[in-house]
């Protein structure tokens, strides 16, 4: 008897439980966020109306909540290089959109990365760029999160690649990043070190002239 | 890759900015799009509903009609849009399909003809979302079965055989189908008595008869009149036996026969029989052999061949394996359970009923199913009350997989009566088509009688043309292009079969009627030709049965091209012999006819007429010969 009472007991808390969960997700989808007007926009970033119109159409079509958490970041990132784990890399490009920190990014912030990325002048990208490989923004790289950067897009690269990945790579890569970027070798790159390396690099300087046309 | 996926490329590019540090070797080029980045709006004109959308969103996707290079087919310069032929509903949720990315299945629709919008935009069926992919996979299997089943009917057996199949395939069609002959019926009928009489032999076998004289014990009658009802016994057996060999020989493929249901059933119930006959009189044995005369009872069995809802209910049955197989189990182990419970709570009792949990089974089953015989009552308090727990929950369990049983049932029932009305229609049918058909033939033989295959030279022959259509037109013309490539040609059933059946009888009866019956000889062939011309063997309306092939074999006697003057010896049938000639042909064919045509005829009639006209065929060319002979003089 007790034991028939103990199963039905157990599938009410099941069902509680399931019900919370159901009540947490209606509340995340009616969070519904709206970016400021248009005009705020075209005037704090780079692009045109029009082109704030078709991203902005392209966002909300894929997001109709108006916000991208990190799941669907990865998830779309991944698709774009399904040879390997591209979840890494994705988390810490999340985290460089994410301005706020708060866990989603919003439309804005979106399309100021973009338009830094696209139309911001070279020591932007590049202050960017550093932001990005730095983890905890401490204003500082240090060998550690460099090290992490570079695995995760190694990871990107999957297991089957020409030459096939023997020894550390990873690690190789990055010490020969630090002999370049970090001029006192003191074992860290400070935001200046970083840009007066790279504006000497003009391979680098000629290949970011090429990736002004994506938009 | 997923559409959205394309809006998010530009900003994975954008984001490789963040590899430049990295980077060992330069960067390649990046591609460059010619193509203006502004976005245009499309217009979309389906059957005057006009849809805008963005260029972008049915860029998505580039392998569907909309998303490719194919709907340029469709553009209309004068309107600057894109105009198609369809239904306007089912395309909005085709262009819903690619704003949102998911394809939903609209549950008023007909299934084929989403289909068909489906197929004609180029998107595969199997992108249909979740949310809607049961619907659509139910409808569509329900669909496909129907076909099936209306293929199957529309092939069934009550076509008539091809003339060619031997004594077995004739015998194996008898069988399975007994409506088709009345040797079958028969064969049929007296199975199906046998069956039952067997039957009703074993029950009434054991009822008990009035005793002997002498004897105060009541006897089965089986024991007292043993020689009748071995006798029956006998008889039975031989018919089954008879027509399981029957059945054995005129099977297609003998190893699948002998691994039906049905033929295992049909040993099985003969077999015990043979085993008694062979049997030695032993003590021990019989004993066993007595145990096989209950197999006899598996005759019962083969009145499935005869009943319909029975095969439906073995079908059902086995179509609903897995529930059964569910109720089996739950019900073991809530016995088990049950049974185990109601022993330990009864242990205490003296005298009990419940001496063992298999004892209890018994107790648990007959509660659960709500038989509540009572020789097993429990008497404690806590048995009690497990005891009603239990046949409660005997109701639910029993209740929960019997619907779905019944739903199944229900609707190869259903399956099987729409079977038996399409086939019961199959003739009205049939005859409807034929009569369609013979519709069009019969358009062109009118047509060609009216004149339309003279060249129009005035407004008389245009005044009765007028109403065909263009289409009709076109069709008569490359009937009659047909005609002239064969140097045959076409003709109704009527003459033809009446041309089979003065051959060989009228042969010179008719020759002399039509030599009476000859008017305006002396002018020229033509009206003799066109006599002649209306002398036509082929069969149009036997072509739906048999193929076109038979249209071919219109044997033509005088091509020519001569006028319709004497259109109304078509109505004088019997008068036109098949290969009679004009005057003077005829004379000069009087000669050569009766060689070949004599032994010919008699021996053509009772084949199939495609042979009579080959052999018309041959002869006709002698003909043609001939009066082009005469007519050259």
């Amino acid at each position: 008897m007790g034991m028939v009472l103990g199963t039905f007991s157990v599938q009410t808390k099941q069902v509680n439980y399931r019900r919370d969960k159901v009540d947490d997700e209606l509340e995340m989808t009616m969070v519904c966020h709206r970016p400021e007007g248009l005009d705020q926009l075209e005037a704090q970033t780079n692009f045109s109306k029009q082109e704030l119109q078709v991203l902005y159409r392209g966002f909300k079509n894929e997001c109709p909540s108006g916000v991208v958490n990190e799941e669907t970041f990865k998830h779309i990132y991944a698709q774009f290089f399904p040879h390997g784990d591209a979840s890494t890399y994705a988390h810490y490009l999340f985290n460089a959109f994410d301005t706020t920190n708060n866990g989603s990014i919003k439309f804005e912030e979106f399309v100021m990365g973009l338009s830094t990325l696209l139309r911001g002048t070279v020591r932007e990208k590049l202050e960017w760029t550093f932001h990005l490989y730095d983890i905890n923004r401490d204003g500082y790289i240090n060998k550690e999160e460099m090290t992490e950067i570079v695995r995760a897009i190694y990871d990107m690269m999957g297991k089957y690649t020409y030459p096939a990945l023997k020894g550390d790579v990873p690690k190789q890569h990055v010490d020969a990043f630090f002999q370049k970027m970090d001029k006192n070798k003191d074992g860290i790159v400070t935001l200046e070190e970083f840009i007066t390396a790279c504006q000497e690099d003009e391979n680098m300087m000629r290949s970011m002239q090429l990736f002004e046309n994506v938009m | 890759m997923a559409a959205g996926v394309a809006t998010w490329l530009p900003f994975a590019r954008a984001a490789a900015v963040g590899w430049l540090p990295l980077a060992k070797q330069n960067m390649p080029k990046p591609p460059v799009d010619k193509k203006t980045r502004s976005d245009e709006m499309l217009f979309v004109n389906v059957s005057g509903l006009r849809f805008q959308t963005w260029k972008n969103t049915l860029d998505r996707y580039p392998d569907t009609l909309l998303g490719s290079s194919e709907k340029e087919f469709f553009y209309n310069e004068d309107t600057q849009e894109y105009f198609f032929d369809r239904d306007p509903e089912m395309f909005r949720h085709i262009l819903n399909f690619y704003r949102t990315g998911k394809l939903h299945y609209p549950r008023h629709e007909c299934i084929q003809a989403f289909d068909e919008e489906l197929a004609f935009f180029g998107i595969v069926p199997e992108i249909i979302g979740d949310c809607c992919m049961e619907e659509y996979r139910d409808r569509k299997k329900e669909n496909q079965e129907r076909l099936a089943e209306d293929t199957e009917a529309e092939m069934a057996t009550d076509t008539p055989l091809p003339p060619n199949s031997t004594s077995r395939e004739r015998l194996w069609r008898a069988f399975e189908n007994p409506h088709t002959s009345t040797m079958a019926l028969v064969f049929y009928y007296v199975t199906g008595f046998f069956i039952a009489v067997s039957v009703i032999a074993n029950i009434v076998e054991t009822v008990p008869c009035r005793p002997p004289k002498g004897s105060k014990k009541d006897l089965p009658c089986g024991e007292k009149y043993s020689l009748a009802f071995f006798c029956m016994d006998t008889a039975c057996v031989l018919i089954f036996t008879f027509e399981y060999l029957m059945r054995l020989f005129a099977a297609p493929s003998r190893c699948k026969f002998m691994r039906s249901v049905m033929s295992v059933i049909d040993v099985v119930a003969i077999m015990p029989y043979y085993i008694g006959l062979v049997m030695p009189e032993n003590e021990d044995v019989s004993g066993a052999f007595v145990t096989l005369r209950v197999f006899r009872v598996f005759r019962i069995f083969k009145f499935s061949r005869h009943s319909q809802g029975l095969r439906i209910l073995g079908y059902t049955l086995k179509s609903c394996a897995s529930e059964l197989g569910f109720l089996l189990f739950s019900l073991t182990m809530a016995i088990i359970i049950f049974a185990t419970v109601m022993f330990y709570a009864e242990k205490g009792t003296k005298g009990t009923n419940f001496t063992s949990i298999p004892a209890a089974f018994w107790y648990t089953i007959v509660t659960m199913t709500t038989l509540g015989y009572g020789d097993m009552v429990p008497n404690t308090i806590a048995g009690k009350i497990f005891g009603s727990i239990c046949s409660l929950s005997g109701v639910l369990v029993i209740a929960l997989p019997v619907p779905v049983i019944v739903s199944n049932f229900s609707r190869i029932y259903h399956q099987n009566q729409r079977a038996d009305k399409m086939r019961a229609q199959q003739k009205v049918r049939l005859a409807r088509i034929r009569l369609a058909k013979k519709g069009t033939t019969n358009a062109f033989l009118q047509y060609k009688e009216d004149g339309g295959l003279q060249i129009c030279d005035g407004d008389s022959t245009a005044v009765c043309l007028k109403n065909r259509s263009s289409f009709e037109h076109q069709h008569h013309h490359l009937l009659h292009c047909l005609e002239k490539t064969t140097n045959h040609e076409f003709t109704d059933e009527m003459t033809y079969s009446e041309m089979c059946m003065t051959e060989s009888v009228g042969y010179r009866t008719s020759r002399s009627t039509s030599l009476s019956s000859q008017q305006g000889v002396s002018t020229s062939c033509c009206p003799r030709r066109a006599k002649r011309r209306a002398i036509r063997l082929a069969n149009s309306t036997v072509s739906v049965s048999r193929g076109s092939v038979q249209e071919l074999d219109t044997l033509q006697v005088q091509k020519s091209s001569a006028g319709p003057q004497s259109r109304s010896s078509l109505n004088a049938r019997t008068e036109e012999l098949k290969l009679n000639c004009e005057d003077r042909d005829f004379t000069a064919a009087i000669i050569s006819i009766p060689t070949p045509p004599a032994n010919t005829p008699d021996e053509s009639l009772p084949s199939s007429p495609a042979i009579p006209g080959i052999l018309r065929n041959s002869r006709s060319s002698t003909y043609t010969h001939e009066t082009v002979k005469i007519s050259s003089l």
